[in-house]
């Protein structure tokens, strides 16, 4: 790969690896947040209020993070992806744009209300300001699936121009706008967020139970994060993944056979659970599979003839096929485990044992990690399984770099990202820490320092 | 289309710079008009609830830019590449000086905050500027429409300049000074006391070095771009910049002896957003001069589809309207000077 090429997609990978930590927490307390403050509101009870108050505050550092590792985001298209910027500014600006004016103001105005003017605002105003940033922060999440979705699956759009000025441009804005790939996209993206707000807020729970410190705060979290992480690992697979899958299967054919490790197509494929892609053979060693299980996932029949990579030029093939393959397992795997976790945690919560439950509080406690590593995966997959193309069948990755930036500028910007964000992540971990130690418990609505 | 979104864009980067501008300004005198935790504390409170999305504004500039000039987008990021990123980083820096300070109660790590703050708030003042004199002064584009600037050459005006040559730094040390009077115009108007007196101070200090400048970046941008004022000639209309830009003055120099600090505020936004405007308006049909001009950006080579165009002003219309309706709710919520001992800074 060209050198220049090679930094630009690490220098992106990298930044948005690093971004997306924050709002898929931040998209997942707002939603949990708003089920707080409304119990809170409608039982006029101090418990659930302090609850809100803690993850508000969780919430509000995980913001400040999203935002200062966001900007970035919407600069590179323009600072490290200048050619693509150029080809399909005219349809995706729309979306970027959009993200500015509708969800970005929203939250941003009524964060500062919703943190800082619980004592100015009326409990029924401070609950809407919940509900604002709630709104403008899932809408955030719209605008930018649909922006990916896009890239993915192109729609809207009309061709114009030749060489250097070839483009497209917007023709339909509402075929953008509902491009059918973003909704089950979105749909099973903002699933993962609300995963990973209800692990965070189970284990916080948890950790506060095995530690007998503020006992009732600690049982609201378990039960909401328990409840909200059952309902959404089980939309995470059906429908919303599974659907996805369905997409991947009739749009990306050549992804899905790289996704599943398929090397040779057949007719009744089998579905790949364990193994490594043997790229060099052309085949996976130590397979563990269950028969005909592909063929049924991808096209509802036992014996529909599933297209593997040698069906297609290898030009046209993922770049990083074992990477794809491990992120999509991955994610896969661990979704699996979250469904197991949380209905056998439902089951106890049920029983009303799971607060005494020992080694389930263990479980979950440790279990907040992994929801970050299966949304890092499932974008993974998506994004290398875009590749060789940036705009799918309309524009290839090497061509959509910014060619007046040499790899020596780039990778002097992507260390200079490296050594801030590790320093910002090390200061997000220790001011968290803090936060969970202080714990739900403060003297007044609003601490003076 | 194109021009009304030539200058929709010209409003939105004019609206970031009145509005942010205020609270990096707060930042640049924050060390010196803030000698007390708090009256750092009242600093703070008094741009901590509304500097986040007061930096909306120039993301949804970008946005709005990105969108309406795909090219312009492109090819003005690209080149533009190292002072962009340095920005970028100083913007997180300074985002995590305001909000990270308040959450550890201990001299060192709120010291480190403060100064990490105030630096980014002068540095950022000082790029934004140096950004502005080089949309002004010309790139070196060609023919591909691409061009890359080092951040310095030999910070004199020849063929391959730097983002730093000594017209765009004298363009940034006018933006740190304009903004440190906005910022300060701003804390005197919303904290009073020993803090809103220095703020008015270093108002008062500011105010012959802005004078001064003003008229010397005029006659060195004429200097550097004799044909800058063709437009000014073929549009009479134009004279209205010259004019408030002088009235706004004036109004500065009378209303903040007096302790008019609001009348002050507004007459420093005037001045900001003309002072844009009249840039634009010298620019317009151009949005990225070249230095040598027939390679030039203009809103009809860099402007998205028609249809893109008529369709985003629907949706624009909308959003801005909504976003005017949330910034005048939560300024009214916040309005009225800093208390002590409130809110969460």
């Amino acid at each position: 790969m060209d050198s220049a090429l090679f930094v630009h997609r690490l220098h992106f990978a990298f930044t948005a690896t690093f971004h997306y930590l924050f709002p898929q927490l931040t998209m997942g307390l707002a939603l949990l947040i708003v089920v707080l403050k409304t119990i809170a509101l409608r039982r006029n009870d101090p418990v659930y209020h302090q609850a809100a108050r803690f993850w508000g505050k969780i919430f509000g550092i995980s913001f400040v993070m999203g935002v200062v590792t966001g900007i970035p985001m919407e600069f590179q298209f323009g600072t490290n992806w200048s050619h693509f910027s150029r080809f399909a500014g005219g349809v995706i600006g729309q979306t970027l744009a959009m993200e500015g004016m509708f969800a970005f103001f929203l939250e941003s105005a009524f964060l500062g209300l919703f943190l800082y003017g619980e004592k100015r605002l009326s409990p029924k105003a401070h609950w809407l300001s919940a509900v604002a940033v709630f709104v403008g922060s899932w809408l955030s999440g719209y605008f930018i699936i649909a922006t990916d979705a896009f890239m993915q699956h192109p729609v809207g759009y009309v061709l114009v121009g030749s060489g250097k000025d070839r483009a497209v441009q917007l023709s339909s804005f509402w075929q953008l706008l509902l491009n059918p790939w973003a909704g089950w996209q979105y749909a099973h993206n903002m699933s993962g967020s609300a995963i990973t707000g209800a692990f965070v807020m189970t284990a916080v729970g948890a950790f506060y139970l095995l530690s007998g410190k503020w006992t009732a705060h600690a049982r609201i979290f378990v039960k909401v994060g328990v409840i909200a992480g059952c309902v959404f690992s089980v939309l995470q697979i059906f429908p919303t993944g599974d659907r996805q899958g369905k997409m991947v299967a009739d749009q990306q054919p050549v992804t899905l056979a790289a996704m599943e490790g398929l090397f040779h197509g057949q007719s009744g494929a089998p579905l790949l659970i364990l193994g490594q892609p043997n790229d060099q053979q052309g085949k996976i060693d130590n397979p563990l599979e269950v028969p005909k299980m592909l063929s049924v996932l991808s096209y509802r029949r036992w014996d529909a003839n599933v297209r593997g990579l040698d069906s297609f030029p290898k030009e046209d093939w993922p770049g990083n096929i074992p990477l794809l393959y491990y992120s999509y397992h991955i994610m896969v795997g661990l979704g699996t485990f979250f469904i197991a976790i949380m209905v056998v945690s439902l089951f106890l919560l049920w029983r009303g044992k799971i607060f005494d439950s020992k080694w389930m509080l263990w479980i979950l406690m440790l279990a907040a990690p992994f929801p970050y590593i299966a949304n890092t995966a499932g974008w993974m997959t998506a994004e290398l399984g875009r590749q060789p193309w940036l705009v799918y069948g309309l524009m290839r990755t090497e061509d959509g770099y910014s060619k007046a930036v040499s790899a020596g500028n780039g990778m002097f910007t992507l260390l200079g990202f490296m050594g801030i964000y590790t320093v910002l992540g090390i200061l997000f971990l220790f001011l968290i820490r803090r936060e969970i130690e202080h714990g739900p418990v403060t003297e007044s609505v609003s601490d003076s320092h | 289309m194109a021009s009304l979104w030539f200058w929709i864009v010209a409003a939105m980067i004019a609206a970031y710079v009145v509005l942010d501008g205020f609270d990096l300004g707060a930042g640049a005198i924050y060390l010196f008009a803030a000698k007390t935790n708090d009256e750092r504390r009242r600093v703070l409170r008094a741009i901590g609830p509304v500097w986040d999305g007061n930096e909306v504004w120039l993301l949804a500039a970008g946005g709005t830019l990105y969108f309406a000039f795909p090219q312009l987008y492109a090819s003005s990021f690209s080149g533009f590449y190292l002072p962009l990123m340095v920005v970028l980083w100083l913007l997180m820096l300074r985002a995590i000086g305001i909000e990270f300070r308040a959450h550890v109660e201990h001299p060192v790590w709120q010291d480190f905050f403060d100064v990490v703050f105030s630096i980014s708030s002068i540095l950022l003042a000082v790029f934004f500027g140096a950004a502005l004199g080089n949309v002004v002064r010309g790139v070196p584009l060609d023919a591909s429409g691409y061009f890359f600037e080092p951040l310095w050459t030999n910070f004199k005006l020849s063929a391959q300049p730097g983002i730093l040559d000594w017209y765009t730094i004298l363009i940034g040390v006018m933006a740190l000074v304009t903004l440190t009077a906005h910022g300060s115009y701003y804390i005197a108007l919303k904290t009073d006391e020993d803090l809103g007196r220095r703020a008015r101070g270093i108002a008062l200090l500011c105010w012959p070095v802005q004078f001064f400048l003003t008229f010397t970046s005029l006659v060195a941008t004429y200097f550097i771009r004799p044909g800058i004022m063709a437009n000014y000639g073929k549009h009479p209309v134009g004279i209205m910049v010259p004019v408030v830009v002088v009235a706004s003055l004036a109004v500065m120099l009378f209303a903040n002896p007096k302790g008019k600090e609001k009348l002050a505020f507004i007459a420093s936004s005037l001045y900001i957003a003309f002072m844009l405007v009249g840039a634009a308006f010298a620019l317009y049909p151009v949005v990225l001069p070249a230095r040598n001009h027939e390679y030039s950006l203009t809103i009809e080579n860099t402007a998205a589809g028609g249809h893109g165009l008529r369709v985003g002003l629907v949706w624009w219309t909308l959003g801005a309207a909504l976003a005017i309706a949330y910034f005048a709710f939560v300024y009214r919520k916040f309005q009225g000077k800093v208390q002590a001992g409130e809110g969460q800074y």
